[in-house]
């Protein structure tokens, strides 16, 4: 333990511990921006400045270890001036649109400058212009950025990609695509976590409501059939831009409010969920039996961001990659084919809207070959984020509070609990397990405990593996994510130090639950939380198994036929070869290309 | 009132001064990677408050180009502007009326014609190219990439083995580098912005010194590889080390009698004692590595064959060094008492002590070679050391403390002067070096030239005369063995491979030409790296040394603590360490000073040092 005082005040931290932390201990709350635990503890913003009695120099709190007989005093009028005026020199080169700005009552930067009683700032604004607003799912507004670098660092460390770099030098040095590149021409997997750990909006998810509000906006053209899904993370934590909790934002309140909105009818990605467990399952299942034929691990597909990074990073292992597409695309082929068979409509009227955590979700519905429903239209036309949702629903002056609970809309709205763990890490390979296991053993096994080791939500290693014993075959399953971990994983698997037979990826850390198009928090890490939620939702559906969805076993009985038949094969799987994704920067040394 | 008056600086003037002089300091730590557009825009406006305010090309036109300048880097600029910039800057060059003007224009010409594409990326995708390669300086220009302010911390702490064990974890050389590195890690040191550079070779002798022997790192496990070393100097020894670390069997072809290549034959005793620079060389051996002495390349007797080590080995690093003499080329080099740098110390390397008792000798080069020969020369008891160079005393090439060093010791710097020819009495021995006095003139290169200076030829009598202008490459047997050569120097990639040549790497002074130790030992590290990979594995070097955290207090400017050494009448007497250890007082002083920058500013970016390889 370390003995130090603060604000006069004698405090014992345990060794290590930073000078944050330890006033953090003690209830005192200094003032961040660039701090990021773990990640980006730079000490660029110099905004958590405190003073170290006798020194002239202030010190950073975020990165500074304490010592024994240390004294710290947090807010002398030297503490607070200097502070004050870093907070306006940033404020000068941050272009203040509040009332405009997505990242409104969210903002790190407002909340700091409002508690430090920043009223008007006595700098002269000066604003770069190197705004990065191309066509791609992830977008950057140079005149927001307040070069806290926490992109970069996030970028770098946990998802071992390296997008963003500091750019320039000098007074005008500022965040851009590392190497000289476009973000379009780079290997960027759109994951998002930039956009979430950016305190100020300068990051951002491109927005694609103006497609659907408005006068011109698909809900309001009378000729369209507008369908929206919902992924299972949402609703774990759309409540969040409300301040409400998620039982009283829960999944049926979503289906209100999405109806109330104008879409004509309210599915659930769950539906899908289980039509991925009943495809990639029985891909899997198909693959044990020839295991000579095939390599291993045999990888998940459902994250777009995963299958990106795979594609640029480990071009040799996309073979491994399940075929069966993510339950968004198995929604929208589904909805323009049999759906739209179903009401008579013709699938170009219909606008296939999905609701997502996730920010490439936008990317893979712009995937060329993805689209196998109908001839001349996209099958999900537009990839929304929980927080456009949730955008949505204020500009539609929605009480979400007040609305009455609402069931989705059938055939395409009933979920397993199999199905609605798919939005957190691990929650992809318990229900293929639930079911492969079904298939194997001719018996259900229990839904809460059998397959209980691959809930790597609470886990501190890279990754989780567990091995099954179903019926004389040993199954080998690992669990991870972020894009970190995966390649930590990958390189085992490649140099044999590990062997699996499946592997769940996602590219988020926690999962779909801590994804890219999430509410934001600045500091807060809810993925965990929200996990919890989907896990609840599971232990009280009715239904724990994706193989007794009875509206999966009706498409399959009225239209598809068997998994991985014919019909699948055209509507449920993808080549993922048959696209391109740049090149990696750099790559592991055992990687050809 | 007086007629005149006595001219008196002002106080603001005197101010001025001190920020000049602060300036310079810190124009000389510039990290390297900054943008040439912002640093040409930041040097305009020191030119434009140097203007006078007389001609308009001056007053009017610089002030137009920052203007200008600052189009460029703020996004707004075209191409058209560029023009302008050019044409303006030309006018300026031209047509200002005196070397102010002139001169400013000039540097933005030169900044635009030779850093073009930077002018451009702000123009058409108002980005900038520049990246700041220097977060931490020393780090950034030491070729081996030691973790020098961890090591400086450790020393601090009197944690010296660590230190020493940090150091190792780059260059497995840190008793001779203690001792005899160029520490090109200074040259950027950002203590210099407040005072001078750390001393930070000191800091490296203050490890050694206190860490007494420390054993190498554990071996990994044996991989069943073999790779052949050939040379067995800084370079070869280092690639040996980590090779052998990595739990590949290595063997060193060496063709003299003793390993350690130009550190023990050509750098003389007195700078690094052979009993020091075997500590290095037993902590490689430590490890396993086997040595084959006297062997050359070759297809002679005793030699041993390109293809034989090819065909025998799994892996083959070329690092034969450069041990080769240059000629004069003037008249009577075969005399009898002419001999090369190259041969005077190789033979001190072998502990053949020359006796010059009685003798005059000429020292002729400017390089630190030639410092390492006059100070030889006058340990070997010589009654005069001359030392004759074409160019000035601040035109020399060898460090200024080694020309002092040898001035103290009683060397003659005979300066402007050019070597004609080599007077021999009837037995062909040398009696007196007659050399052609020069001027310094016009600047070719950034060097100036020595020209004709219309005097007469001069006779310097002497015994000895000491060729000293530079080494060679003993490439022919590569060569022939069908490897890339290119001007005398073996052609290999920037990660040592060879083109072509399967399986065969070459680096050192072979590939770069006569260099320092520290860019051997870097290449001899990458060298190791890539053999690993190309032998099909990928082992890291790592080292679990806890850094201590940075110093909190307030920095106080302070001077550097610069090594001393023994009284010049005494050293000059023998071969023994003329530089003399520093106390830990001293050391704990110094390692005060560094700044660490691996923890503030840039250093601590992306997760800040390097902890493996």
């Amino acid at each position: 333990m370390v003995t130090l005082h603060i604000n006069d005040k004698e405090v014992q931290v345990a060794e290590g511990t930073t000078v944050l932390e330890a006033c953090r201990a003690v209830g005192l709350n200094i003032p961040t921006l660039c701090y990021l635990k773990g990640i980006n503890e730079i000490a660029a913003c110099r905004v958590c400045v405190v003073e170290l009695k006798g020194e002239n120099h202030l010190i950073t709190a975020c990165n500074t270890v304490v010592y024994d007989g240390m004294e710290i005093y947090t807010n002398t009028p030297k503490v607070q001036e200097a502070r004050r005026v870093n907070v306006e020199l940033l404020m000068s080169q941050h272009r203040t649109n509040c009332p405009t700005c997505g990242s409104n009552g969210v903002c790190q930067l407002q909340k700091v400058a409002s508690s430090l009683n920043i009223n008007e700032t006595i700098n002269y604004p000066h604003f770069f212009r190197k705004s990065l607003m191309e066509d791609f799912p992830i977008q950057r507004d140079d005149s927001k950025c307040i070069r806290c670098y926490r992109c970069v660092s996030v970028c770098e460390k946990v998802q071992t990609l390296g997008i963003w770099d500091m750019v320039g030098t000098g007074a005008r040095t500022t965040v851009g695509v590392s190497e000289g590149r476009t973000i379009s021409a780079s290997d960027c997997v759109a994951c998002g976590q930039c956009v979430t750990h950016c305190p100020v909006n300068a990051l951002r998810v491109r927005d694609d409501t103006k497609l659907l509000s408005g006068l011109r906006g698909a809900l309001n053209n009378p000729k369209k059939v507008v369908v929206v899904q919902t992924a299972p993370a949402v609703r774990a934590a759309w409540g969040e831009a409300f301040g409400l909790s998620p039982e009283v934002a829960n999944e049926k309140r979503m289906a209100a409010a999405l109806r109330a909105i104008g879409f004509d009818y309210v599915f659930d990605t769950n539906f899908t969920a289980d039509l991925t467990i009943m495809e990639e399952g029985t891909e899997f299942l198909n693959r044990m039996q020839h295991p000579e034929d095939h390599k291993w691990p045999m990888f998940t597909s459902c994250c777009p961001g995963w299958v990106r990074f795979l594609k640029s990073q480990y071009p040799d292992m996309v073979s491994q990659l399940s075929t069966a597409k993510s339950p968004q695309q198995m929604f929208g082929a589904v909805t323009k084919s049999y759906f739209a068979q179903k009401i008579g409509v013709d699938p170009k009227d219909i606008v296939c809207v999905s609701v997502m955590p996730c920010s490439a979700k936008k990317a893979e519905t712009e995937i060329p070959n993805i689209n196998d429903a109908a001839e001349g239209c996209k099958d999900v036309d537009i990839a929304l984020t929980t927080r456009e949702m949730c955008r949505m629903i204020k500009a539609a002056l929605i009480d979400v509070e007040a609305l009455p609970e609402e069931e989705f809309d059938s055939p395409l709205g009933t979920g397993t609990g199999a199905a609605v763990i798919f939005g957190t890490t691990g929650g992809v390979m318990e229900a293929a397990l639930r079911t492969c296991y079904k298939v194997l053993t001719g018996e259900n096994p229990s839904a809460d405990e059998t397959f209980k080791a691959v809930r790597a939500l609470a886990s501190d290693k890279p990754w989780v593996e567990a091995t099954y014993n179903v019926n004389g075959i040993e199954v080998k399953t690992a669990v991870v994510n972020s894009l970190g971990n995966a390649r930590k994983l990958i390189r085992a698997v490649r140099s044999g130090e590990a062997f699996y037979h499946f592997v769940e990826v996602m590219a988020c850390p926690g999962g779909c639950v801590g994804g890219g198009g999430q509410p934001i928090h600045y500091n807060e890490e809810r993925a965990a939380d929200r996990g919890k939620v989907l896990y609840r939702y599971d232990a009280n559906n009715t239904m724990r198994f994706s193989h007794e969805n009875p509206e999966v076993q009706a498409l399959y009985t009225e239209y598809l036929g068997e998994p991985c038949g014919h019909m699948s094969h055209k509507l449920l799987h993808t080549d993922h070869t048959g696209w391109q994704m740049p090149p990696a920067k750099k790559y592991d040394s055992d990687v050809k290309h | 009132m007086s007629r005149l008056s006595i001219k008196q600086e002002s106080r603001a003037q005197t101010v001025v001064e001190g920020l000049y002089k602060d300036m310079e300091r810190r124009i000389s730590a510039s990290p390297s990677g900054i943008c040439p557009v912002d640093t040409t825009s930041a040097f305009l406006k020191m030119c434009m408050t140097q203007s006078c305010g007389k001609c308009t090309p001056c007053r009017v036109g610089l002030f137009q180009l920052d203007q200008l300048m600052d189009m460029v880097l703020d996004g707004t600029a075209t191409v058209d502007t560029l023009h302008i910039i050019h044409t303006t800057a030309t006018a300026i060059a031209n047509s200002a009326d005196c070397a102010i003007g002139a001169e400013a224009g000039k540097m933005v010409l030169r900044s635009l014609d030779g850093c073009y594409d930077d002018y451009m990326a702000h123009i058409k995708s108002q980005s900038c190219k520049a990246k700041l390669d220097m977060s931490i300086p020393c780090v950034a220009n030491c070729p081996a990439d030691v973790d020098i302010p961890g090591y400086i911390a450790l020393v601090g702490e009197k944690r010296y083995a660590d230190a020493v064990r940090l150091i190792r974890k780059d260059n497995p050389f840190p008793v001779a580098c203690a001792l005899i590195c160029e520490h090109p890690c200074e040259a950027r040191c950002r203590r210099t912005l407040m005072d001078a550079p750390i001393n930070i070779r000191g800091m490296k002798r203050a490890a050694i010194d206190g860490a007494g022997i420390v054993p190498p790192p554990e071996r990994m496990a044996v991989t069943g590889k073999e790779v052949a070393v050939i040379g067995g100097g800084p370079s070869g020894l280092t690639a040996a080390y980590y090779l052998q670390l990595m739990g590949h069997q290595v063997t060193v072809f060496e063709q003299r009698s003793s390993l350690g290549g130009m550190l023990r034959y050509g750098i003389p005793a007195y700078r690094l004692p052979r009993e020091m620079l075997q500590q290095d060389i037993d902590c490689i051996l430590s490890l396993g590595v086997k040595v084959q002495l006297n062997t050359r390349i070759g297809t002679g007797a005793g030699e041993i064959s390109m293809e034989e080590r090819q065909e025998r080995y799994n892996a083959v690093y070329s690092s034969i060094g450069a041990h080769k003499d240059k000629k004069l080329d003037v008249e009577g080099e075969e005399a009898e008492g002419v001999m090369s740098a190259v041969e005077l110390l190789g033979k001190i390397g072998d502990n053949c002590y020359p006796d010059f008792r009685g003798k005059r000798v000429c020292v002729i080069g400017g390089g630190n070679v030639a410092m390492d020969c006059t100070r030889s020369a006058i340990r070997a008891g010589a009654d005069k050391v001359m030392c004759v160079y074409r160019r000035r005393i601040e035109d020399m090439t060898a460090l200024p403390e080694e020309i002092q060093g040898a001035q103290a010791e009683g060397a003659e710097i005979v300066e402007l002067h050019a070597p004609l020819r080599i007077e021999t009495d009837s037995s062909n021995k040398v009696t007196a070096l007659w050399t052609d006095p020069k001027q310094i003139g016009i600047i070719k290169g950034g060097r100036p030239s020595p020209v004709d200076s219309g005097k007469e030829p001069e006779r310097i009598p002497c015994d000895i005369i000491i060729v000293a202008i530079g080494q060679a490459i003993d490439a022919d047997p590569f060569a022939e063995a069908g490897m890339p050569v290119n001007r005398g120097t073996i052609k290999a990639a920037l990660w040592t491979a060879i083109e072509g040549v399967e399986g065969v790497f070459a680096g050192g002074d072979c590939v770069t030409g006569p260099a320092t130790a520290i860019r051997a030992i870097a290449a001899g590290k990458v060298a190791a790296a890539n053999i690993d990979n190309y032998l099909g594995y990928n082992h890291t070097i790592t080292l679990n040394v806890d850094i201590p955290e940075p110093n909190l207090k307030d920095r106080d400017y302070c001077g550097r603590i610069n090594m001393e050494e023994r009284p010049a009448d005494e050293r000059k007497h023998d071969f023994k360490l003329m530089e003399l250890p520093l106390t830990e007082k001293a050391a704990c002083q110094e390692a005060g000073r560094c700044l660490r920058c691996d923890h503030f500013g840039c250093g601590i970016f992306k997760g800040g040092r390097k902890q493996e390889w």
